[in-house]
C-alpha cells in the first residue's frame, strides 16, 4: 500500500429515509487495488453505503466520486462498478454461461471473443466446463462463483461485495475467504466487502472501516483495529475484550500512570491510549489471549494476581476461563491454548493470572 | 364415525356443486326436445343446429372481441399496478391498492348500474366499448392479484443485477423481468379472458344492439324449443372454460417455480 492512489472518494455522504438517518456524513477514501471492508452490526448503514457507491441509492447530501468522476446523477448501469449480491441474483432463466456473459451483451466484441471471455471467467473462479448448465442447478458455493465471474468479466474499477459469504456454511466460507483474497490479488481490482463478521474482515482486508449508526467509528488496518481500538465499542465489537474501571493519575509525556481496579497501579505508553488520555476516570481493555494463567512459578518480572476459576469453556484447541479476582466487580476472561503439560482447570480451582501492562488499551470515560 | 360424517358432507357438497353442470352435457346429447327425464336417444343434432344460427355466431364474435380486448387492457393495467405495489414505495400505497382491489367484492349489479348511468349521462351510448370498460373494471383486480404474486416472487436484486451489469431500466425489464413474469402475464390474460367471456350482468346492461354470447344465450331461453341447443352451447362453454383455467393455472405455477419462489395461493 505504499503507492496509494485513490479510486473512490466519499465526502460528507448522508442518506436519509424520512426521519431515519442511515448515513450521517461519511468521509472516506479508498485506494486503487485495495481490499477494503465495511464492518458493522446489522443496521449500521454499511450496505446502504455500498449501494450509494453502486448507484442503487441516491445520496441525500455529500458527494461520491469514482476514479475522479463525480457520480451525481450517474445511474448504476453507467458506473465503473459491479456488484456481487447477498442473494447472488443469478438469473434463473439463463444458463451459467449466459449469466456470466450477461454484461458483455452490449459490447461490440465478436461472438467468439465473448465465448472465450466467458470460459476464462469461469476458469478463474474454478467453474471451467459449467457453462452449459442451468443456473438453478447450482449449489450455494457455485452460485457465488458464478456471481463473481459475472461481475469480474466486465473488468470493473471496483468490485462491490454485499455480505457474499453469509449464506455459505462455515467450511465453504473459510475456503471462499482465501479464494476471494487470492482472486483480488490476481486481478488487482479494488474490492469493497460489506460484512458483519469481524473475523472475515480481519482475514481478508487491507483496511477496515468499522461503522456504527451510520458513522465510521474507526478506519484502520486489521492489526491496528484489533490492537488499538479507538473506543470501548470498537474493542468489544472486534474480538473479545475485558474492560476494567481505572483512574488516570498522571500523564507525563509519553507515559501514563493508571490505577486499575483489582490490578493496581501501572505505567503505560501514550500509544496505548489511541483516543488520547487525561487525568480522570477511564477504563482499560485487555484481550483474553493477552492474559495467561500461571501453571508454574511466576517469573520475577511478571505481574500476576490471584483469583479463582468461575467458569470453564473447553473449545478443543483453546480453553476459555472466567477468573474471579478479589476487588473486581466481574470475572475476567482469559483464553489459554491447550498444550502438553498444561491441565484444564475446573471451576473453583485457584488460578493466578499473569498480565502485562503493554497489552492494555486505555479509554477515557 | 366422525370421519364418515365428514366424508358424506364432502360428497353432498360436490354433488351440489357439480350436478347441475353434469346435466348440461346429458341433455345436450339427448334427442328429446324437452328437458326432462327419462332420456331419449343419443344425438349430436343440437350441436349441428348451433352451427346454423347466424345470430349466435355474431354473438360469439362480439364476445371474443370484447374478451380479447378486455384481457389485454386489464393485464396491462395489472402489470403497472403490480409493479407499483411490489417495486415502489409511496405514501398511501396500501390504501390505494385496497381501493384498486375493491371491484373484486363489489356487487356486479352495482357496477353495471353505475356504469350505465355514467355512460348515458356522458352521452356515450351503450355498446361494445361500454362492455369492454366494464369488463376491464372487474378483470383488473384479478390480474393484479395474479401479477402481484408473480412480481413479489421475483427477487428485486435480479433487476438490480441487470442494471449493475450495464442494462438500462427498459432493457432490464425486457431481458430479466418479463421472461420471469411472463407465465404470470399469460395466466392473467387467460383468467380475464374467461371472466369476460362468462360475464352476464354488465354485458346485459351495457350491450347495445350486438349482444354478447351470455346475453344472447339468455334471450334464447325464452324459446323452449331452443333449450337443447342452449344445453349444447353450455357444454362447449364449460369445456372451454375449464381448459382455459387449467392452462392459466399451469402458467402461474410454472412462473413461480421459474422465479424460484414459494407458491402462495392463486385461484386453483
Amino acid at each position: 500500500m505504499s503507492d496509494f492512489k485513490p479510486i473512490i472518494a466519499l465526502s460528507g455522504v448522508q442518506k436519509h429515509y424520512g426521519a431515519y438517518h442511515a448515513l450521517r456524513g461519511i468521509d472516506l477514501t479508498i485506494g486503487a487495488g485495495e481490499f477494503f471492508s465495511l464492518l458493522g452490526p446489522s443496521g449500521c448503514g454499511k450496505t446502504t453505503l455500498l449501494r450509494t457507491i453502486a448507484g442503487f441509492e441516491d445520496v441525500s447530501a455529500g458527494c461520491v466520486s469514482i476514479a475522479g468522476v463525480d457520480m451525481e446523477g450517474v445511474p448504476a448501469n453507467r458506473r465503473p462498478t459491479n456488484m456481487v449480491f447477498q442473494s447472488y441474483a443469478i438469473f434463473p432463466h439463463l444458463s451459467v454461461a449466459q449469466n456470466v456473459g450477461f454484461g458483455l451483451r452490449r459490447s461490440k466484441m465478436p461472438r467468439a471473443d465473448k465465448a472465450r471471455a466467458v470460459d476464462e471467467a469461469l476458469a478463474m473462479v474454478g467453474l471451467a466446463g459449467y457453462g452449459a448448465r442451468s443456473a438453478t442447478a447450482l449449489s450455494g458455493g457455485q452460485r457465488q462463483r458464478v456471481a463473481l465471474a459475472r461481475a469480474l468479466i466486465l473488468k470493473p474499477k471496483v468490485l462491490l461485495l454485499d455480505e457474499p459469504l453469509s449464506a455459505l456454511d462455515k467450511k465453504m466460507r473459510e475456503q471462499m475467504q482465501s479464494e476471494l483474497r487470492r482472486l483480488q490479488r490476481q486481478v488487482g481490482i479494488t474490492f469493497i466487502l460489506v460484512t458483519h463478521d469481524q473475523e472475515e474482515a480481519l482475514i481478508m482486508s487491507d483496511r477496515i472501516a468499522v461503522m456504527f449508526e451510520g458513522e465510521i467509528a474507526q478506519l484502520a488496518t486489521p492489526q491496528m483495529l484489533y490492537r488499538r481500538p479507538l473506543s470501548r465499542r470498537v474493542g468489544a465489537f472486534i474480538g473479545m475484550m475485558n474492560f476494567l474501571p481505572a483512574d488516570v493519575r498522571a500523564v507525563d509525556g509519553d507515559t501514563i500512570t493508571v490505577e486499575i481496579a483489582g490490578l493496581g497501579r501501572c505505567m503505560i505508553d501514550a500509544e496505548q491510549a489511541p483516543a488520547g488520555a487525561g487525568i480522570g476516570t477511564a477504563s482499560v481493555g485487555i484481550r483474553p489471549e493477552m492474559l495467561a494463567i500461571a501453571f508454574g512459578p511466576v517469573g520475577a518480572n511478571e505481574r500476576s494476581i490471584n483469583g479463582m476459576v468461575a467458569e470453564v469453556n473447553y473449545y478443543g484447541d483453546m480453553t476459555f476461563y472466567d477468573i474471579a479476582i478479589p476487588g473486581m466487580s466481574a470475572p475476567i476472561a482469559v483464553s489459554m491454548k491447550n498444550m502438553p503439560g498444561r491441565p484444564v482447570l475446573d471451576r473453583g480451582d485457584a488460578a493466578s493470572v499473569i498480565w502485562d501492562p503493554r497489552a492494555l488499551v486505555l479509554f477515557m470515560d | 364415525m366422525k370421519a364418515r360424517g365428514l366424508r358424506a358432507y364432502v360428497w353432498v357438497y360436490l354433488i351440489f356443486l357439480y350436478a347441475p353442470i353434469v346435466l348440461l352435457p346429458l341433455f345436450a346429447f339427448n334427442s328429446g326436445s324437452v328437458i326432462a327425464f327419462p332420456l331419449a336417444d343419443f344425438t349430436t343434432k343440437w350441436f349441428v343446429e348451433l352451427s346454423r344460427i347466424s345470430a349466435l355466431h355474431a354473438a360469439v364474435r362480439t364476445s371474443l372481441f370484447i374478451a380479447v380486448v378486455s384481457a389485454v387492457l386489464a393485464t396491462t393495467l395489472g402489470v403497472f399496478a403490480a409493479m407499483a405495489s411490489t417495486r415502489a414505495r409511496f405514501p398511501g400505497q396500501r390504501g390505494i391498492m385496497g381501493f384498486i382491489m375493491l371491484p373484486l367484492v363489489l356487487p356486479e349489479i352495482i357496477v353495471a348500474v353505475a356504469l350505465l348511468v355514467v355512460i348515458l349521462r356522458l352521452g356515450l351510448g351503450t355498446g361494445t366499448w361500454a362492455v369492454i370498460a366494464g369488463h376491464v373494471l372487474i378483470c383488473t383486480p384479478f390480474t393484479i392479484a395474479i401479477l402481484r404474486a408473480a412480481f413479489a416472487s421475483l427477487d428485486a436484486s435480479l433487476e438490480e443485477a441487470a442494471q449493475d451489469l450495464g442494462e438500462s431500466r427498459l432493457a432490464t425489464f425486457r431481458l430479466v423481468t418479463l421472461p420471469l413474469v411472463i407465465p404470470g402475464i399469460i395466466s392473467a390474460l387467460l383468467i380475464s379472458f374467461t371472466i369476460s367471456m362468462d360475464e352476464f350482468i354488465i354485458a346485459f346492461f351495457l350491450t347495445g344492439t350486438e349482444p354478447t354470447l351470455p346475453v344472447y344465450l339468455w334471450s334464447m331461453l325464452r324459446f323452449p324449443q331452443q333449450l337443447p341447443a342452449v344445453m349444447a352451447l353450455g357444454t362447449i362453454l364449460v369445456v372451454l372454460s375449464v381448459l382455459l383455467i387449467t392452462v392459466a393455472e399451469y402458467f402461474r405455477r410454472r412462473g413461480i417455480a421459474r422465479a424460484g419462489g414459494q407458491d402462495s395461493g392463486g385461484f386453483l
